[in-house]
């Protein structure tokens, strides 16, 4: 229930600094699979570290390391607030 | 001391890029090691010997890598050699799992999939100093008995747990088997990608009973240098900057060794025609060899030095921020942005920016940079446009303050990079076809370089470099020589000589008279002049006589070749360089069969646009080759390059006599 509550959103549109639990990983491509492979799956926390100089890629810290990521890629990463 | 095993052990080191595998593998095989390629594929190949026990041990390196899944080349081929299948390699006895203590979680990922081909494994934990420093800890000996592998702490630099790690080898070798879990038979039907989330679940189950974190972690210090590294201001500023200082050193650090290359191998020639007999057998040693050679090594100081500097970039973390910072630049043409680097070395010589493409792990998005590197004006293009300025258009400002040499030089640099985006943009649309390059890419910790790792690199990719262009390079170097030393004039009457040379010479640049006009006549009689003579007609649309064919065909073996290329059949002696005023005099008074001149500042501007785009290099060519391992791609690239040099070429010159320039 508590889930439910929560404010649901996708990790490109998370302000700088904030951090959420990841919901989700959509889609079923190599992308997809690598970024589940790289430890971003369901219950883990992720912070938007930061993002270059044209607004993308960002920086994503995840399980203590940080991964860079573009935009179109973090949108398919659902996370909960 | 004695080993009970029949035969000597295979063992192959697997980890995580940046966990610290090189650093391990060169303290287990110091000095001892082969670097070649997997049969038919660019994966590279480092394979050592390892004192284990007593006795030796081969090691094999496999490519950095996060998965195991075959999803690229590099993990296909680690996989292969882990299940015994690559050929030439003998199946692994024992894999050692390099894992980085700071990144337990990822990093053990990939372990989890080593328990799954049932070899058995042995856990190398490296940065424990680091993570320790960051006040956390870890329980070994949890650790080992929940992985039921064993693990052991290493520091490749200090040694320790180096003789443990021989011992644990050893000791798992005789098990034979591996008693880790597995989780290829985790069931799939309840997702497609159950089995990840089943090796993490155990995964991390495993790093909190083993673990104890410092709840209020420090900042790290890599994420204090990256408040200022990757600033979306300062950022860039401090990338240009660290650019100047790598071109700075390339173009005048390089410059010392790089003349003594050049006397040296100028005296060995000279000693070599000094000391045998005159003939064929010692033109081919002095002038097709040694100068072949000596062309290609000259050019060694500069990729040493830019090689130093990309292994430096890398080892240090911030060639992973180059990429973080261009990416949205790069990504715009198609490419990836990890393709910038490689592009920028370009400009000093594409050899190491091709070498350096290796990163950029899709092999459409690789083979795209690599076929528009060559468009960056390298270092070898300077000596052309430097000859080209100096005769026509030094001195000589625009509004009074603007120098036109400046200008054109900045024009020569602009010209291949918006050709090069062009052609970047076409490819990823047509032949490289793809999908926008994923780009996920670990920033890692920032890491005070490992000297001995970053030379060692450095030494590697120069010599491969040597090894792979060099046998191309020499069969084409002896190919041209023949070219314009064939047919030879066997009975040269001195007295005909002479009397052709009154007309003809005008200066010349101390060498006598007569050798040099013989020399210029040679030329002119010789294959290469008749194929100047030939190709004419096709080069005439430019502007460009049989005399400037002569120097096309030459400055194949490489562009700088050009300049002495011209001092030869302008009679000035070929070791003028392009700042030779004697050479740009000869070339101001060419005239032709109808007694204009050849050369106008048109003509010039035409073959330095013809230079900045077209493929004259075949050390490139000879690299490509091998870094696509096909002879396709080098064709295209030749053939492509030369169609867009002659079509920009020719609009150049008819443009500019449209325009009433002449």
């Amino acid at each position: 229930m508590k889930e439910k509550m929560a404010q649901q959103t996708t990790l490109n549109t998370l302000e700088i600094g904030a951090s959420g639990r990841v919901v989700a990983v959509n889609g079923d491509s190599r992308i997809t699979r690598r970024i589940l492979e790289m430890g971003i799956i369901p219950g883990v926390l992720v912070k938007l570290v930061k993002s270059a100089p044209f607004n993308d890629p960002i920086e994503v810290s995840v399980r203590g390391y940080n991964l860079a990521m573009r935009r179109s890629e973090a949108a398919a990463i659902e996370v909960a607030l | 001391m004695a080993s009970t095993t029949a035969h000597s052990l295979t063992i192959a080191l697997a980890g995580n890029p940046n966990a610290g595998k090189t650093t391990l593998f060169n303290a287990l095989t110091g000095l001892k090691q082969k670097v070649a390629n997997y049969p038919g594929v660019t994966v590279e190949r480092k394979t050592g010997r390892w004192q284990l026990n007593g006795s030796g041990a081969d090691l094999i390196d496999l490519p950095g890598l996060y998965s195991l899944d075959a999803t690229s080349l590099d993990e296909q081929i680690a996989r292969n050699v882990i299940t015994g299948e690559q050929k030439g390699v003998r199946r692994p006895d024992v894999v050692v799992a390099v894992v980085d203590a700071t990144n337990l979680e990822r990093n053990l990922y990939l372990v989890t999939q080593l328990f799954d081909y049932k070899v058995p494994v042995v856990i190398a934990l490296t940065m424990i100093d680091v993570f320790e420093k960051q006040d956390h800890e870890i329980n070994i000996a949890k650790l080992s008995q929940l992985l039921k592998t064993p693990v052991v702490a290493i520091n490749a630099k200090s040694g320790r747990g180096i003789k443990e790690l021989a011992k644990e080898v050893h000791n798992a070798a005789e098990k034979g088997e591996s008693s880790a879990p597995v989780f290829s038979d985790v069931d799939e039907t309840s997702g497609p990608h159950a089995k990840i989330f089943a090796r993490y679940s155990f995964i991390s189950k495993a790093v909190q009973e083993s673990t104890r974190h410092n709840d209020t972690p420090k900042l790290r210090i890599s994420s204090k240098i990256d408040k200022v590294l990757t600033h979306k201001f300062f950022g860039l500023v401090i990338l240009v900057a660290v650019l100047l200082v790598v071109f700075q050193a390339i173009f005048s650090w390089a410059t010392v060794p790089m003349d003594l290359l050049e006397q040296g191998f100028g005296g060995l020639s000279a000693l070599v025609k000094e000391n045998m007999p005159p003939g064929i057998l010692t033109d081919l040693i002095s002038d097709g060899i040694i100068a072949g050679v000596g062309g290609v090594v000259v050019f060694l100081p500069q990729i040493l030095l830019l090689f130093l500097f990309i292994s430096l970039l890398e080892d240090t973390g911030y060639m992973a921020r180059a990429a973080f910072l261009m990416d949205k630049l790069m990504s715009k043409v198609g490419l990836h942005g990890k393709a910038f680097l490689p592009l920028v070395s370009s400009f000093a010589c594409a050899i190491p920016g091709i070498m350096a493409t290796r990163t950029i792990e899709n092999k459409r998005d690789r083979f795209a940079t690599i076929m528009v590197a060559p468009f960056m004006s390298c270092s070898a293009r300077l000596p052309v446009y430097t000859l080209m300025i100096a005769a026509f258009f030094a001195g000589q400002t625009i509004f009074g303050f603007i120098s036109v040499a400046a200008v054109l030089m900045l024009a020569m640099y602009a010209l291949g990079i918006a050709v090069a985006v062009v052609v970047a943009f076409i490819l990823k649309r047509s032949v490289l076809k793809a999908p926008p390059p994923q780009f996920l890419m670990e920033l890692p910790e920032y890491r005070v370089p490992n000297l001995r790792t970053v030379l060692q690199n450095m030494f590697t990719r120069a010599w491969l470099f040597l090894k792979r262009a060099g046998t191309v390079i020499l069969a084409i170097s002896i190919l041209l020589w023949a070219l314009m030393y064939f047919p030879r004039d066997l009975s040269p009457t001195p007295a005909a000589d002479s009397s052709t040379t009154q007309a003809a010479v005008v200066e010349t640049g101390g060498e006598p008279v007569e050798d040099v006009v013989k020399e210029s006549e040679q030329l002119k009689h010789s294959f290469a002049g008749m194929l100047g003579h030939t190709i004419e007609p096709v080069i005439r649309p430019l502007g460009f006589d049989w005399k400037i064919g002569v120097a096309l065909i030459a400055s194949f073996a490489a562009r700088e070749v050009l300049v002495s290329t011209l001092s030869i059949i302008y009679n000035v002696g070929k070791d003028a360089d392009a700042e030779s005023t004697t050479l740009v005099a000869a070339i101001r008074d060419a005239k032709g069969d109808d007694g204009k001149p050849i050369w106008t500042p048109l003509t010039a501007l035409t073959l330095m646009v013809f230079f900045v785009l077209a493929m004259q290099c075949m050390s490139t060519l000879a690299v490509v080759r091998r870094e696509t391992n096909s002879w396709i791609w080098p064709i295209f690239m030749f053939s492509y390059m030369t169609v867009i040099a002659y079509t920009a070429a020719f609009l150049t010159y008819q443009g500019g006599r449209m325009l009433g320039f002449e």
